[in-house]
């Protein structure tokens, strides 16, 4: 969805030269990105492509072992990573929230899913527990869930994968962030749930004008939910524009062979081609370099 | 044909009723199920978590009893075979599991993993019969000495491979065997998969939640759907003109890496 005054809106989160490393090597490469307000980013790569890792990095949860060597995380112009801990904590959830991938492991198993929305919107909103509770409702409502006030007394084990994955959707938009940040949201999902699950996360970035950063392995997720995207390998951003042009105008040789080793129901011929060795090789000078 | 399962039912009794007398629910796994293929045939059986596509290629491998119904392979009717007489017949079909990681034992080396097999069913298990097979799968005879979490994901997957033709199967059930790994890597996998099915003449089911996977990979697909078959055919035209509207949601649903407006509306 590009804006026509595209140019003029500044970048809500504006990455520039970002590099992290472990202590087995370099996992982020000098990597710059900007997303604008109320835009939809995608994140694209293969494991250990490092785009995980630039979402932890910008929800400062980066696990203990990478550590970020040089550049910046401007969010609204602050440098996320001169914050303070306590400082970013209160940022977090609040003005930049997180869709994980698995619903399973990031809601409390022993708690009930309405003690887990009305957490945030007491502790964090400040909202009284009776205001708290009709703003859930209200959520869950929005997510598209039939029976809120039936969910609400539910524990995680009790919904469906797809319920539970909505249930995070109300969690992430309850604060009203500038951004989400959501990490493989419909990897775990079934083909005719995670087509519900995008049309919901676009649905409610529209209303809302939330910022989305997208992290995905998909090629065919990337194509339905963003404006633009980011193709990374080796934790090095290979290729950058609008989601358009990059997958039907690739520049770059590996958004190609990603593009040809994808499987594809409408040109099966084409599709499935394993990625030539050869360019694997070159890709590993190149980041090496 | 091959293999051949008429009119099988499968059902599991059902451990979330609280029940202190008298005899448990079962809850139905399969639904009157019948499927044929033929020798050298590859078959997708495709559906979402539930559909009963993981116990469907169990019960044709009899590692599942059908509590109704028949299975077939090869003509001899084996559904209510006992362990010893399977034996001989585990030798010609064979299964690769979704996650090499947990289906590889962690604690022996791939050339213990390998030879193991080829023991167990008294054939050659030396040094030069197992890099002969790593050397089928692409992998280097260095793999020998190596353990499965030293590998990675994709080698891992090949491993799985090599341990199912080592016995020259001629019926591989392979479960979600791409589920897990990379694009490029998929492609890998599935490309080798298709060459050594060719190269043996094996029939294949494969199992998967990935349409677009099968229609490059397999000749027919099933369609399954909470224990039933939804539709079977060809799978070109099972994709060109579906019968069932379930058919057509499935590939209404998968994303194409190409932009289109409407898609999300």
């Amino acid at each position: 969805m590009a804006r026509p005054d595209a140019e003029a809106v500044t970048a809500v989160i504006d990455i520039r030269n970002l590099c992290a490393h472990s202590a087995v090597g370099p996992i982020l490469r000098d990597v710059s990105l900007q997303v604008k307000a109320g835009e939809v980013m995608a994140l694209v790569g293969e494991s250990g492509a490092g785009k995980s890792t630039i979402a932890k990095a910008v929800l400062g949860i980066l696990p203990a072992g990478i550590r970020i060597t040089s550049g910046s995380i401007l969010f609204e112009g602050t440098d996320l990573l001169a914050l303070p801990p306590p400082k970013l904590r209160d940022m977090l959830g609040v003005r930049i929230a997180l869709i994980p991938q698995d619903p399973l492991t990031s809601l409390n198993p022993a708690r009930r899913i309405g003690d887990q929305l009305t957490d945030g919107l007491r502790l964090r909103a400040g909202l009284s527990r009776r205001q708290a509770e009709a703003r859930a409702l209200q959520l869950l409502e929005d997510v598209q869930i039939r029976d809120p006030g039936l969910v609400m007394r539910r524990y995680p084990h009790e919904l469906s994968g797809g319920m539970r994955q909505r249930v995070l959707i109300a969690q992430a938009f309850s604060l009203n962030p500038h951004v989400i940040i959501a990490d493989e949201p419909t990897t775990a999902l079934d083909v005719t749930v995670q087509k519900q699950v995008l049309r919901l996360i676009r649905e409610m970035q529209r209303t809302h004008q939330t910022t989305l950063l997208f992290v995905t392995h998909d090629l065919g997720v990337v194509a339905q939910i963003s404006d633009r995207m980011t193709v990374l390998y080796g934790g090095k951003v290979l290729e950058q524009g609008a989601t358009a042009d990059v997958l039907h105008t690739p520049r770059h040789a590996y958004t190609q062979a990603l593009l040809a080793a994808s499987p594809r129901y409408d040109r099966p011929e084409q599709s499935l081609r394993p990625v030539p060795d050869a360019l694997i090789a070159e890709l590993r000078r190149e980041i090496g370099g | 044909m091959l293999i051949e399962a008429r009119n099988i039912s499968l059902d599991v009794p059902d451990m979330s009723q609280q029940l202190l007398i008298g005899r448990r629910r079962r809850l139905t796994i399969l639904n009157n199920i019948s499927i044929s293929i033929a020798k050298g045939e590859s078959v997708g059986l495709v559906g979402e978590s539930g559909s009963g596509k993981t116990s469907l290629g169990r019960s044709l491998l009899r590692l599942y009893e059908p509590r109704e119904g028949q299975i077939l392979f090869d003509g001899e009717d084996i559904t209510h075979a006992p362990a010893h007489a399977l034996k001989p017949l585990r030798r010609r079909m064979q299964m690769i599991f979704q996650d090499p990681q947990s289906s590889l034992n962690p604690r022996r080396s791939i050339g213990g993993i390998l030879a193991g097999v080829l023991r167990l069913h008294g054939l050659d298990a030396s040094p030069i019969a197992v890099t002969g097979l790593l050397d089928r799968v692409g992998l280097p005879a260095s793999a020998m000495g190596r353990y499965p979490h030293q590998l990675s994901g994709g080698q891992r997957q090949r491993v799985g491979i090599a341990r199912a033709i080592a016995l020259k199967p001629d019926f591989i059930v392979a479960d979600e065997i791409v589920s897990g790994l990379d694009v490029s890597t998929q492609a890998q996998v599935l490309d080798l998969l298709q060459r050594l099915r060719a190269e043996m003449g094996m029939a294949l089911a494969f199992i998967s939640h990935d349409l677009s996977v099968v229609r490059a990979l397999c000749e027919r697909v099933v369609i399954m759907r909470g224990g039933e078959i939804i539709e079977e055919g060809r799978t070109a035209e099972v994709f060109a003109s579906p019968r069932s509207p379930f058919t057509q949601t499935l590939i209404d649903s998968i994303p194409l890496p190409e932009v289109r407006q409407n898609w999300l509306d």
